[in-house]
C-alpha cells in the first residue's frame, strides 16, 4: 500500500517536472503583459494577433510543409528499404543497419555541420530544399527502426503462400505484408513527423537566410524577447495534438467494451 | 527460380542506399576533410590539436562534466520510473506516449526557455518557495540550470530504452529467483539489473551524446557566460566562418561518439535496449 502510494507520488513528480514548462507557456499565452516576468491580467489578444502576424504564419507553413514532405518521403524510402534489408545477407545487413544508426547516435550538431559542408560543396542554394533533404536524412532511421521489428515478427511463409496461390509480388505485398507492418509504418511516420517539427539544430545549420521554420524563428527572437503570439501558437498546436491523441486512444477502448 | 525475386527485392533498397551514401557517409567524410586540412587545402593536424588550447579545453571539460552529471541524474530518475511503468499493465502504451512524446509537440526551444520563467529570481518557483518561507533558489545562468535543462530535455531518451529492456524480461526468471529463495533486493541486484544493462547502456548513449554536444541549452539557460564545446563549434560555423577549425573540433567530439557506439555495440548486440 505504502509502496504503491510512493510510486504514484513519484510518477506525479516526474509528470510535474516534464509538464511545468508547458503549463508555464500556456499561462503566458493568456498574459496581457508583454514581458514574461509579470502577470498583467487575462487576455486573448495574442491569439487574434497571431493570425495577423504574417512572419509567424509563414514559419508555421514552412514547418508543416517540411514535416509533411519529409515524413512522407522518409516513410516511403524507409519502408521499401526495410524489405531490401531483410533480404540482405547477415554481414551486409549489419553494415546497412550500422550506417542507419549513424544519424541517430551521432551528435545533431555534427550531422548539421556535415550536411552544411556537403550542400556548400555541391553549390546548392540554402533554403527550403536543403532543410528538406536534411530532414529526410534524419527521419529515415526512425522509420526503419519502427518498421524493422514488425518485418522480423512476420511469418515469411504467408507471403510465399500468397505467391503460390497466384498473387503477383506487388499484390501479395499489399494484401499480406503491408497490413502486418502497417502499425510500424504508421508509428514510423508519426515519429518522423514529430522529430521534423521539433528539430532545431540541424535546421539551424542547413537553412538559408530569410527562410525560417518555427524553431529557427524562435531562436532569433530569443535575444529580443519572444513574441507572445508564439506562446499562443504553441498552445494551439499542443492542445490540438493532445485532443487528437485522446480521440485516437479512446476508440479502441470503447471497442473492447 | 528462387534467386530472381530475392535480387529484385534487394533492388528496392537502392534509393535508400544511394541516399545514405550521399547524405550520411559523404558529409561525414567532408567533416574529416575540412578538419584535417587548412585553408589552402594542405594536410594539417592543427585544427584537431586546437582542442588543447586553453579556451577550447575548458569548454570541453565543462561540457564533459555537466553532461556526465546530467547522465547520472537521468539514470537515477529514469530507472525507478521505468520499473514502475513496467509493472503497470493497463493502458501503459498510451500513458508513455502521453508522458514522453507529447511534450515534443511544444517547441523544444520554448520549453527550455520556459525554465527561465520558472527559475528567475522573481519566478514561479521562488514565489512558491517564498510562500513556504523557504530560501530562494538562484540557479538561473549557472551550470546548475544547464544540468537541469539537460535532464529535462533528455530524460525520455533514458526512460524509453530502460523500459523496453525491462519489459522484455521474462517474469518466469524473476519468479524462479524468488522460488529459489532470493529476497527482493537480491532479485533486483542479481536478475533484473543485469538483464536491463543493454537498456541502460543505450540510454546513457542517448543522453550523454546530445548533452555533451548541446549549444542551445547552455545558450538559453547559461546566460551566454558559460561556453560548452558545442557553443564553440557553432560559433566557428555561424559567426567566425572558420569551417576548418569547427570541423577539427567536431572530429574530437566524434571520438567520444565512436567510443559510445562501440560500447553500445558490445553491450547491446541484439538491439534489445532500442529507443523505439
Amino acid at each position: 500500500m505504502i509502496k504503491t502510494t510512493a510510486q504514484k507520488i513519484y510518477i506525479v513528480l516526474i509528470f510535474i517536472f516534464l509538464y511545468a514548462p508547458i503549463a508555464t507557456l500556456m499561462v503566458l499565452s493568456f498574459n496581457a503583459s508583454k514581458t514574461r516576468a509579470k502577470w498583467g491580467g487575462f487576455t486573448l489578444k495574442w491569439y487574434s494577433a497571431l493570425f495577423r502576424n504574417d512572419d509567424i504564419m509563414q514559419a508555421l507553413f514552412n514547418t508543416l510543409l517540411i514535416a509533411l514532405i519529409a515524413s512522407v518521403v522518409s516513410t516511403l524510402i524507409g519502408t521499401v528499404a526495410c524489405i531490401a534489408i531483410m533480404n540482405l545477407k547477415k554481414r551486409s545487413r549489419a553494415v546497412v543497419i550500422g550506417i542507419t544508426n549513424i544519424p541517430m547516435l551521432n551528435a545533431e550538431i555534427v550531422t548539421g555541420i556535415s550536411l552544411m559542408l556537403l550542400f556548400i560543396s555541391m553549390g546548392l542554394k540554402f533554403g527550403l530544399g536543403t532543410i528538406l533533404l536534411s530532414h529526410i536524412t534524419f527521419c529515415i532511421p526512425y522509420v526503419i527502426l519502427s518498421v524493422m521489428p514488425r518485418m522480423k515478427q512476420m511469418n515469411p511463409y504467408t507471403y510465399e503462400a500468397a505467391l503460390d496461390l497466384g498473387a503477383g509480388p506487388v499484390y501479395g505485398f499489399f494484401k499480406v505484408v503491408f497490413p502486418e507492418i502497417l502499425p510500424g509504418v504508421l508509428s514510423g511516420f508519426l515519429m518522423a513527423f514529430t522529430m521534423s517539427i521539433d528539430d532545431f539544430i540541424i535546421t539551424h545549420f542547413t537553412k538559408g537566410a530569410g527562410v525560417d521554420t518555427l524553431s529557427t524563428k524562435i531562436y532569433t527572437e530569443v535575444k529580443k524577447g519572444i513574441k507572445p503570439e508564439m506562446y499562443a501558437l504553441s498552445t494551439i498546436i499542443f492542445m490540438t495534438v493532445l485532443i487528437l491523441l485522446l480521440l485516437v486512444n479512446r476508440r479502441p477502448a470503447e471497442k473492447k467494451k | 527460380m528462387n534467386k530472381k525475386p530475392v535480387s529484385k527485392k534487394k533492388l528496392l533498397g537502392t534509393p535508400y542506399f544511394i541516399w545514405s551514401v550521399l547524405f550520411i557517409i559523404i558529409p561525414l567524410c567532408m567533416v574529416f576533410y575540412y578538419g584535417l586540412t587548412d585553408k589552402s587545402g594542405a594536410f594539417t593536424l592543427e585544427n584537431v590539436l586546437a582542442i588543447a588550447l586553453p579556451e577550447h579545453a575548458k569548454a570541453l571539460w565543462i561540457a564533459l562534466g555537466l553532461s556526465l552529471i546530467a547522465t547520472v541524474i537521468c539514470l537515477l530518475l529514469a530507472y525507478p520510473l521505468a520499473m514502475i511503468l513496467c509493472n503497470k499493465k493497463t493502458g501503459k502504451q498510451s500513458f508513455i506516449v502521453l508522458i514522453f512524446i507529447l511534450p515534443m509537440w511544444m517547441n523544444f526551444l520554448l520549453r527550455t526557455l520556459a525554465w527561465q520563467t520558472l527559475l528567475e529570481k522573481t519566478g514561479v518557483i521562488n514565489n512558491i518557495l517564498g510562500f513556504f518561507h523557504l530560501p530562494p533558489l538562484s540557479i538561473i545562468n549557472t551550470p546548475y540550470a544547464i544540468v537541469l535543462g539537460m535532464v529535462y530535455n533528455f530524460l525520455p531518451f533514458m526512460v524509453l530504452p530502460i523500459y523496453n529492456a525491462l519489459s522484455k524480461i521474462d517474469s518466469n526468471v524473476i519468479n524462479a529467483a524468488k522460488d529459489l529463495g532470493a529476497n527482493s533486493f537480491q532479485v533486483f541486484w542479481k536478475v533484473t539489473l543485469p538483464l536491463s544493462i543493454p537498456g541502460i547502456i543505450s540510454g546513457i548513449t542517448m543522453v550523454f551524446i546530445p548533452a555533451l554536444t548541446t549549444f542551445v541549452i547552455s545558450k538559453l539557460l547559461g546566460g551566454s557566460k558559460i561556453l560548452l564545446i558545442g557553443n564553440v563549434i557553432e560559433e566557428e560555423f555561424t559567426q567566425a566562418s572558420n569551417w576548418h577549425l569547427g570541423s577539427g573540433l567536431s572530429i574530437v567530439l566524434m571520438l567520444f561518439i565512436i567510443v559510445n557506439m562501440v560500447l553500445t555495440a558490445v553491450f547491446d548486440k541484439d538491439g534489445e535496449g532500442s529507443f523505439l
